[in-house]
């Protein structure tokens, strides 16, 4: 080989210094929009003449409004957490370890919560079993009645959308746990003369605590963080909903307060979940375990799991079923009726022709893709630099990507606010609420955490050694990042990207405090067409989303088929 | 084909010393083995030859050219991983042209190297192969090609046999071996394997703590090492504690604590002990090197343990201040059982004189 000169950029890249340039644009990233902006709500929050004034009122006894709303926030998530582990945990047993007719077609649809935004699910709801729902009406017709018989409405409400949209969470962790359950525990249990209740005590409970315990913090955390249900069930009295009255009223430094107690609960919750996460064993994780399920035998019970599981998948369609056919009735001929009367396809039509109605979509489209670009970029280089990279603060980087994950979006939206409604040197000295830029700026911020996860969870698994070798044959750390970090972290970088993307197309929560108005993103506009009694339309937007969100779901399970064979 | 100079190496992880003030000279074309027992430093030298680590102090280089800071891609190394490291998103020709490919070559030319470096390490229909379709000895030759394929100045190999079954090993060690001298390229070997390393290297770097403590051929270190440890770790030894109670032209004669003595050759022994009348001394006697019946330094003990293992029997005798491994060879008609007495005798010449 010639003599290779050692050039200047060798120098450099070889330095103890260069890994410092290299982190140095993403922590100045997560400075100007995840700290600066929580400081400033913090500083906010001690605005006044006397020291923690807005803190005494929002803990003063004499007007208890918002004492009312940390409780009933508290107590919606305790509730939320049980329901969710009932249904999830039930729902996984009966999936996992029973045969019986229809087994097959529920497990698929288990998992359709997950495909439905969270505004068009709560949406779909209140159709459903709302006030002037399909369900109520249709019972009150069928009793003659005066007044509906039931419905959907306040906290109940709530936690009713809660349980169908979060049980996921719980019956994802369950029916993992409970495949990796070897049987031979089980039997090991019998052959030294456990009976049945002491075998669910004492092995198969204790193995499944972890997933519990995980699931149990996360949808806490979720339920706290909650803004659409308790808005369209109107149930005022939660943090969330404080926080967005307080801004709506111009009160801005309780509006800090009450997001500060928020996300103090939230960060905490995010702590004592990592230290679990950290301190939790993972079980047997022996391979080519055979499931075996136990066929429900007797007559009585095969006919009650065919209707039970026949009413399920029912349930679990139900709401999609209800948008589809409202995105078709003809808007304000829907009034008391049990269902529809007029039927159009306008709508649809109207989507992709109409200037004003296709906007918002080509908002969202725009806003995600730009904010989802920002998380490939820096999800993917904060995920290797914390994966490969030996810097002084790496702690700090981590506990700082994963907190805007925490932060409610009403509080990442009160963040920003504070921060840019005047002008400052991290927005190029522009004011950035009101115009375009916000919004992509709040996606970026909430979903860096899912590219960032998602990557360095594929390349914890990529052996340091293989990126080593590419360097010892020769090539350059830019060739190898190509041709072999990235190829074989694809997965892993793909998944949140797009999971990223999709959140970002019906984020709710965070748009509806800080869009402009003349750059509505989606979710916004199926909020005011949904008060503009527009249902068709609002359904219409929905039922886009849903399809969308169902064609990523169809690519990611295609892709992580076929990256089995990569397993190294 | 190229020399590697270590001058004066040092490498600091925090406060702790992974290897200190190394000094070495490789050959060019030699084959030279780093031994040593884990977190001797052993490794850490290579990564710094490699390139994947710097030193903290002095220097390395490949013959003239000083490579001290220079990045692993430029320093035209070929390496083997530990686990070899394949790229498992590719066939085993993809695997072997990557090196290639970086270097620029033609289609034409790539397709005709990986050919013919295949047929060299015996995979020459496994071009298409994924990688998990091949066993870990196949494995282990892909890792080889793809290394040798780019014609490396210098062959750099981790432990690549550990991940291997007993028998598998010995193949692939010969096979390394006839591979290497083909292409005469300088190799540098990790090894914690004293078998390993006897057998393939031409010379021997004994490891310790991050201090080389012996630089030799393998007969060398075997026959000739320099302090307790080395012999220790190379081949089996026992070491008799004892003090020097005459030296009488070539004889150096030993009492032990139990008065038992010994007398051998007072060249025997290793360069840096000093011999003087009651020094403490270990006298080093190769299991093997024992025989039974009367001769010189004829002893009697009991025995305590008894082995059959096909070429040998092997005995432990207990003489109540030490106990000896003994091992005799084709003697099957007479092995003698636990608790028996037992004489052995060790020759003049076998014995092998040791410092502190």
């Amino acid at each position: 080989m010639e003599k290779q000169p050692v050039n200047a950029w060798t120098r450099m890249t070889h330095s103890n210094w260069f890994v410092y340039l290299l982190i140095a644009p993403l922590f100045l990233v997560l400075l100007a929009y995840v700290v600066y902006p929580f400081y400033q709500t913090f500083s906010q929050s001690f605005a006044g003449d006397e020291a923690f004034v807005h803190y005494k009122k929002f803990f003063d006894m004499a007007s208890p409004a918002n004492l009312e709303a940390l409780w009933t926030s508290v107590y919606i998530s305790i509730i939320s957490v049980l329901s969710c582990a009932i249904v999830g945990i039930t729902m996984a047993f009966l999936l996992e370890r029973y045969n019986f007719p229809g087994r097959r077609i529920l497990s698929i649809l288990v998992l359709v919560p997950m495909a439905l935004p969270p505004l068009v699910g709560v949406l779909s709801f209140s159709f459903l079993y709302g006030d002037s729902g399909i369900f109520p009406r249709f019972f009150q017709q069928l009793f003659g009645l005066e007044q509906v018989p039931f419905s959907l409405k306040g906290i109940w409400g709530v936690i009713v959308v809660h349980t169908f949209t979060m049980y996921t969470y719980f019956y994802l962790t369950a029916s993992a746990a409970i495949k990796g359950l070897d049987p031979a525990l089980e039997e090991a249990a019998i052959s030294l003369g456990a009976g049945r209740i002491r075998i669910w005590t004492k092995v198969i409970l204790p193995m499944l605590t972890p997933s519990i315990v995980a699931s149990s913090l996360l949808v806490f955390m979720i339920s706290m963080a909650s803004y659409t249900a308790p808005l369209m069930f109107g149930v005022e009295r939660t943090m969330t909903m404080q926080i967005y009255l307080s801004r709506t009223n111009g009160n801005l430094e309780m509006a800090a307060t009450q997001s500060m107690i928020l996300s103090f609960v939230s960060i905490t919750f995010l702590i004592v979940m990592r230290w679990y996460q950290n301190r939790r064993n993972y079980q047997n994780l022996s391979k080519g375990i055979s499931v075996h399920r136990s066929e429900v035998s007797s007559k009585g019970m095969k006919i009650f799991a065919t209707i039970a599981s026949f009413v399920g998948t029912f349930m679990l369609i139900l709401p999609i079923l209800v948008l589809i056919l409202i995105s078709f009735s003809v808007d304000g001929t829907w009034k008391t009726q049990i269902l529809p009367t007029d039927y159009t396809f306008d709508h649809y039509i109207a989507l992709f022709t109409d200037e004003r109605t296709w906007r918002p979509i080509w908002n969202s489209i725009q806003m995600g893709v730009i904010a989802t670009a920002g998380n490939i970029i820096f999800g993917v280089a904060a995920a290797y630099a914390m994966v490969r990279l030996n810097f002084k603060g790496k702690t700090l980087l981590d506990i700082l990507i994963m907190v805007p994950w925490a932060l409610p979006g009403t509080v990442v939206a009160v963040n920003l606010i504070a921060a840019f409604s005047t002008e400052n040197i991290f927005a190029f000295n522009q004011v950035l609420i009101g115009t375009f830029w916000i919004l992509p700026l709040a996606y970026f911020i909430r979903h860096l955490p899912l590219v960032f996860r998602s990557t360095s969870a594929s390349l914890v698994q990529l052996d340091q050694s293989i990126e080593e070798a590419s360097r010892g044959l020769g090539a350059t750390w830019w060739y190898s990042f190509r041709r072999i970090v990235v190829p074989l972290t694809f997965t892993g970088i793909l998944a949140g990207t797009l999971l990223a993307l999709v959140q970002s197309f019906g984020e709710f929560v965070a748009s509806i405090l800080i869009y402009s108005t003349s750059t509505i993103p989606l979710s916004v506009a199926i909020f005011q067409k949904l008060y503009a009694f527009k249902f068709g339309t609002a359904c219409a937007y929905g039922v886009l989303q849903i399809c969308l969100i169902l064609v990523v779901l169809i690519i990611s399970e295609k892709l992580s088929k076929g990256s089995a064979g990569s397993a190294i | 084909m190229k020399s590697v100079k270590i001058e004066n190496v040092s490498k600091q992880f925090g406060q702790v010393y992974g290897v200190k003030n190394l000094n070495l000279d490789i050959k060019a074309g030699e084959f030279f083995t780093f031994l040593g027992p884990s977190g001797c430093g052993k490794t850490t030298t290579l990564r710094m030859i490699a390139g994947f680590y710097y030193p903290t102090n002095g220097h390395i280089l490949f013959d003239e050219q000083d490579v001290t800071r220079l990045p692993p891609n430029k320093r035209n190394i070929g390496m083997v991983f530990q686990n070899y490291a394949l790229f498992p998103h590719m066939t085993v020709d993809e695997n072997i042209a990557f090196g290639l490919q970086v270097r620029k070559f033609s289609k034409a030319e790539i397709q005709h190297k990986v050919d013919r470096i295949r047929g060299q390490v015996h995979l020459a229909t496994y071009g298409k192969r994924k990688i998990n379709e091949l066993s870990g000895g196949q494995q282990q030759r892909v890792a080889l090609a793809r290394a040798l394929v780019i014609e490396p100045d210098i062959l750099l190999l981790d432990e690549p046999l550990s991940n291997l079954d007993a028998k598998l090993r010995e193949e692939t060690r010969v096979e390394i071996k006839r591979i290497q001298s083909e292409l005469g390229i300088t190799t540098i070997y990790v090894t914690h394997d004293q078998m390993e390393a006897m057998a393939m290297s031409d010379r021997i770097m004994v490891m310790e703590n991050g201090d080389i403590k012996q630089i030799g051929t393998p007969q060398e270190i075997y026959h000739r090492p320099i302090n307790r440890f080395v012999a220790n770790f190379i081949g089996e030894t026992n070491l008799i504690e004892g003090t020097i109670e005459a030296i009488d032209g070539e004889d150096i004669q030993v009492i032990t604590t139990n008065g038992l003595i010994f007398i051998g050759r007072k060249q025997q022994s290793s360069p840096t002990f000093t011999h003087m009348i009651g020094d403490k001394v270990f006298i080093s006697i190769r299991p093997e090197s024992i025989h039974l019946g009367a001769g010189d330094n004829t002893l009697t003990g009991k025995i305590t343990f008894v082995e059959f293992t096909g070429i040998s029997v092997n005995y432990i005798v207990d003489f109540t201040a030490f106990s000896l491994k003994v091992m005799i060879i084709h003697s099957y008609d007479q092995i003698k059982s636990i608790g028996e007495d037992i004489t052995i005798n060790v020759a003049y010449d076998s014995l092998y004189f040791l410092g502190e």
